[in-house]
């Protein structure tokens, strides 16, 4: 295990002389202020705003929790751009340019390398996801005088959800090209999006088979239903219409969530982890 | 004392290709060994199994004793890819200090130095991989394979990028890592080379050993060439028939000016070896 930190280093120095993380910083950059702006004119707007006295909604919590849901969602698509890219030509990628045959044919075990390159890329993504998110959450709380109801959990999860994709890169990459690889991920990723829109709708309109569909795709997709759950702990104490309203929105919709969810988003990853390790022990190199 | 690399019965198929079938090989302690063959022969296979990098369907392979792949076997070798590539941005000095963190090596900067020196780079020693031409690209991949002092060296065409001068380099190391007592495996399409730097040739066709044994065993005789007033004529013999030959042609009463005994080269023995068969 003492090349875990040898290999890590690798790939930190290999992300950085790439230009992976000046993207990423200047990405991200580019979303806190146009996010501080988003929450400056619709601060602006809320003082305009006159809801009608037998409306029990709180709107400034609303509008809060609201874009609070985005810059959990933006964070988390961010974070999962860097694991990508981070991870998606681990093995075939790398084998294919002749960088892998080198390292593996010293004593270094598989398993090792693989262990080594999920932590080096959950290194960056999982600091990388609470400090964008707790940026976001300072930047709401400042401009709308809101604070979510939960303010570390939510980022802890959504960095979890990332760990998870980061293991599903490593697994498609054991097997897929770079391009291929990259491509199934976002597909995946997408696609528990689309379940988690699924749920919204399907509660809106009131059909159990489209909140079964939904249910069932969130848990097929665990950081999709670890977003959720992170989403809902935003607004947990939030009740009345205004709760109910943030329900039907797609930035406060979560309908998986709870210790159900956290532990098979931790099976799952195991299931993947070994499915990884598996694959990469039999591949030819 | 085991081999430094003994593989027996080795086998492995792609799908209905069969790229290994059934192979027999020894290195031993301080012996350079050629593998040669025409592309497709299964030469690259052969070493990826006593690497660890490839299952082998059948048969076994094993590295001074453990069986290849094990952490065992892959301590006591070093290793250069036929296809390799090293991060561009890392420079020669540090990718040694990388392969020497991965592989153990408490040999610090006096072996990186020693090893740079070795392939004459120390003077370039700084120098980032990505600056460098595809043939000098070589030179830190020889030196990586060398970091910890592996005690089995599997070279996949060592010096395929490298110019004559470049190669002659790599010659001279072989020789001096032969002296070290260091085994080598060496696969290459160069009859020349391995002929001069090889004690034992090893000939793969269709994933099969169709001959070995050391370059003097291989080279058969083609005959004694005899020159005389008479001019220059090709007899039938070895060097054992030379006094007779000359005798006969002395009593004959022809002058004998010159003999030379003609024995077939690496690459006839190759050529007729494969067939003529190429990739």
């Amino acid at each position: 295990m003492s090349a875990v930190p040898v290999i890590v280093g690798y790939v930190l120095r290999e992300a950085l002389r790439r230009r992976v993380f000046a993207v990423v910083l200047i990405l991200t950059i580019v979303f806190l202020v146009l996010f501080w702006i988003a929450n400056h004119y619709v601060h602006s707007e809320l003082g305009k705003l006159r809801v009608p006295p037998d409306v029990p909604v709180d709107a400034r919590t609303f509008a809060s929790a609201f874009l609070s849901g985005l810059a959990l969602f933006a964070t988390m698509f961010l974070g999962v751009v860097l694991a990508v890219f981070l991870t998606l030509g681990a093995v075939r990628g790398d084998a294919e340019r002749g960088l892998l045959q080198p390292i593996v044919v010293r004593p270094v075990g598989r398993s090792t390398f693989l262990f080594a390159r999920f932590l080096g890329a959950v290194a960056v993504t999982a600091p990388y996801v609470v400090v964008v998110d707790l940026a976001a959450v300072v930047i709401t709380g400042v401009t709308m005088d809101w604070w979510p109801d939960r303010i570390v959990t939510p980022p802890l999860e959504v960095a979890a959800g990332v760990a998870v994709v980061t293991a599903l890169s490593l697994l498609g990459s054991v097997f897929l090209s770079s391009t291929a690889n990259g491509i199934a991920i976002f597909m995946l990723f997408g696609a528990g999006l689309v379940a988690g829109l699924l749920g919204t709708i399907g509660h809106a309109i009131g059909s159990t088979a489209i909140k079964h569909a939904s249910t069932v795709a969130s848990y097929v997709t665990p950081f999709e239903a670890l977003y959720q759950d992170a989403l809902r702990q935003l607004t947990a104490s939030t009740s009345g219409l205004t709760g109910f309203l943030l329900q039907l929105g797609p930035f406060g919709g979560a309908y998986v969530h709870g210790w159900p969810v956290r532990l098979w988003a931790v099976a799952f990853f195991c299931l993947v982890g070994a499915a990884a390790l598996s694959g990469f022990r039999r591949r030819d190199l | 004392m085991p081999a430094a690399l003994a593989v027996r019965g080795l086998a492995k198929r792609y799908g209905t290709v069969e790229a290994l079938g059934g192979v027999d090989l020894d290195v031993t302690e301080g012996e350079l060994v050629g593998l040669l063959g025409p592309n497709g022969a299964g030469k690259s296979t052969l070493v990826k199994i006593a690497c660890g990098l490839i299952r082998s369907s059948s048969g076994e392979a094993k590295v001074w004793g453990a069986p290849a792949g094990s952490r065992s076997a892959r301590r006591a070798l070093g290793y250069l890819a036929e296809l390799f590539r090293f991060p561009g941005w890392m420079s020669a000095d540090e990718l040694l200090t990388l392969h020497q963190r991965l592989s153990g090596s408490t040999g610090g900067e006096r072996e990186r130095t020693e090893l740079l020196e070795l392939v004459a780079l120390r003077e370039a020693r700084g120098r980032r991989v990505e600056t460098m031409s595809k043939g000098m690209q070589q030179r830190p991949g020889i030196a990586q394979a060398l970091v910890g002092t592996p005690r089995l060296l599997l070279l996949d065409e060592p010096t395929s990028a490298l110019d004559p001068v470049g190669r002659r380099t790599v010659r001279t190391l072989l020789e001096e890592l032969r002296s070290r007592g260091i085994s080598v495996l060496l696969n290459s399409h160069l009859l020349s080379e391995v002929e001069l730097v090889c004690d034992r040739v090893v000939i793969l066709l269709a994933g099969k050993v169709v001959a070995a044994g050391t370059p003097a065993e291989l080279a058969r005789a083609r005959g004694v060439e005899l020159d005389t007033d008479g001019g220059k004529r090709m007899v039938d013999g070895t060097r054992d028939d030379v006094p007779r030959i000359v005798a006969e042609a002395v009593a004959r009463g022809e002058r004998v000016y010159g003999v030379r005994v003609l024995t077939s080269t690496l690459e006839d023995v190759y050529l007729e070896a494969v067939g003529g068969e190429t990739s």
